[in-house]
C-alpha cells in the first residue's frame, strides 16, 4: 500500500531541492495547495522543468519505480498535475497505483 | 550515491559496430568512462565501459539506463547520439513499416536520449550532446527520402534542443558524415556512391577519424560558446 503522505514528503524534498538553488522571493511555498504553474502559479515554464526532473528523481529514488509527469495523461489532465504539489501528489499515487495493479 | 567520478562519462548509442564501436574506444582510449547501447551485446572490454542491451526507442529501458547511470556515477558530461537506420528505396516503394522504424530510431531515439541526458546534465550545469546527421539531407539525395527526412528532423531537433536547455550549460550540436564504409552503406550500388562523392568539395569516404574530430570539437568543455550547429564533413554546404 503506497500511502500518499510519504509521496507528499518525496514531493516536497523535490521542492526543497530546487528551493537551495532560488532566491528566497522565488521559493515554492511546500504547500498543498499553493498554485505551482498557470494563473497565480509561482513557477514559469523552466521552472517547471526543474521541478518536474526533481520529483520524477526523487520518486525513482524512493520507490524504485518511474512515474513520468510529462506522459501524455499528465499533459491531457482535465485537473493539471501542475496546479499544485497536492494536486501533483495525487496524481503520482494514481500513476503508481495503475503501475502495481497493472503488474499484478 | 558515490562520490562522482573523476573522469568525465560519456554515452555513445549503437555501440556495437561502425562508427559507435569506434568512438566508443577512441573515448575510452582518450580516459572517459563510456556508457554505451545498442540491441545486442557489445565486444567493448574495458573496466570503463558499460553496455546497455536496448533498443533506443524503447522509453522505459532508456529512462532505467539513465537512472542506473545517475546512481553509478551521479554525472554525464557527454552524449553521442550515433545509433541510426537507413533504407535506400524509391519512396513509392518504401513501405509504412520502415518509415516507422526509420523514423523511431533515428528520431524518436535521439529524443529520447537527449531528454534523459539533459536531464542528469542539468544537474551539474554542462553538458555536450552531439547528434548524428547526414550529407543525405543537404544533397537531397534521390532513393534516401525517409532517412534523409528523418535526419532533417534531428537537425530541427538539435536547432531547438540547443536554445531549450542552453540555460543549463548544455550545447546541442549535430556532425553529418558523408558516407564512411560501414554496414549503413553497404547496399547502396557503386555508381550511386560515386555520383554521390562526386557532389562533395572532397570526394572522397570519409573516415571514422573525420567523425571522431568533429565530436571531439562539439564535446570540448572549450566549445561551450558552439551550439545548435550542424557540421558536414566533406565541404558538403547546408
Amino acid at each position: 500500500m503506497i500511502e500518499r503522505k510519504r509521496i507528499l514528503e518525496v514531493v516536497c524534498e523535490a521542492v526543497d531541492e530546487m528551493n537551495e538553488t532560488l532566491p528566497h522571493a522565488e521559493r515554492l511555498e511546500k504547500s498543498e495547495a499553493a498554485p505551482l504553474f498557470g494563473r497565480d502559479g509561482r513557477l514559469d515554464s523552466l521552472g517547471l522543468v526543474n521541478l518536474v526532473v526533481a520529483v520524477e528523481e526523487k520518486v525513482r529514488d524512493a520507490f524504485s519505480t518511474e512515474v513520468s509527469l510529462t506522459d501524455e495523461r499528465a499533459m491531457s489532465h482535465r485537473n493539471s498535475p501542475f496546479r499544485s504539489l497536492g494536486a501533483m501528489t495525487d496524481y503520482i499515487l494514481h500513476a503508481m497505483e495503475s503501475s502495481y495493479a497493472q503488474a499484478a | 550515491m558515490l562520490k562522482p567520478p573523476d573522469k568525465p562519462v560519456i554515452v555513445i548509442t549503437g555501440t556495437r559496430k561502425g562508427i559507435g564501436k569506434y568512438l566508443a574506444q577512441y573515448y575510452l582510449e582518450k580516459g572517459f568512462i563510456v556508457a554505451g547501447c545498442s540491441r545486442e551485446p557489445a565486444e567493448q572490454e574495458s573496466d570503463r565501459y558499460r553496455h546497455f542491451c536496448l533498443d533506443v526507442c524503447d522509453e522505459p529501458k532508456v529512462r532505467r539506463m539513465f537512472g542506473e547511470l545517475r546512481k553509478a556515477f551521479g554525472r554525464l558530461d557527454a552524449l553521442i547520439n550515433n545509433a541510426g537506420i537507413a533504407s535506400m528505396n524509391h519512396f513509392l516503394l518504401t513501405p509504412q513499416k520502415t518509415v516507422q522504424r526509420i523514423f523511431n530510431t533515428n528520431v524518436l531515439g535521439t529524443f529520447l536520449f537527449c531528454q534523459e541526458a539533459a536531464k542528469l546534465m542539468k544537474k551539474n550545469r554542462y553538458g555536450r550532446i552531439v547528434n548524428f546527421s547526414t550529407v543525405a539531407t543537404p544533397l537531397k539525395l534521390e532513393g534516401e527520402a525517409i532517412y534523409a527526412s528523418s535526419k532533417a528532423a534531428v537537425n530541427s531537433l538539435t536547432q531547438v534542443l540547443a536554445k531549450e536547455v542552453a540555460s543549463f550549460g548544455i550545447t546541442v550540436n549535430a556532425v553529418g558524415p558523408t558516407p564512411i564504409p560501414t554496414d549503413l552503406i553497404r547496399g547502396v550500388p557503386e555508381g550511386k556512391m560515386k555520383s554521390l562523392l562526386a557532389q562533395q568539395a572532397i570526394g572522397r569516404f570519409a573516415e571514422m577519424r573525420d567523425v571522431a574530430n568533429v565530436t571531439d570539437f562539439f564535446i570540448s568543455p572549450a566549445s561551450s560558446f558552439i551550439t545548435g550547429q550542424v557540421v558536414y564533413l566533406g565541404g558538403v554546404a547546408a
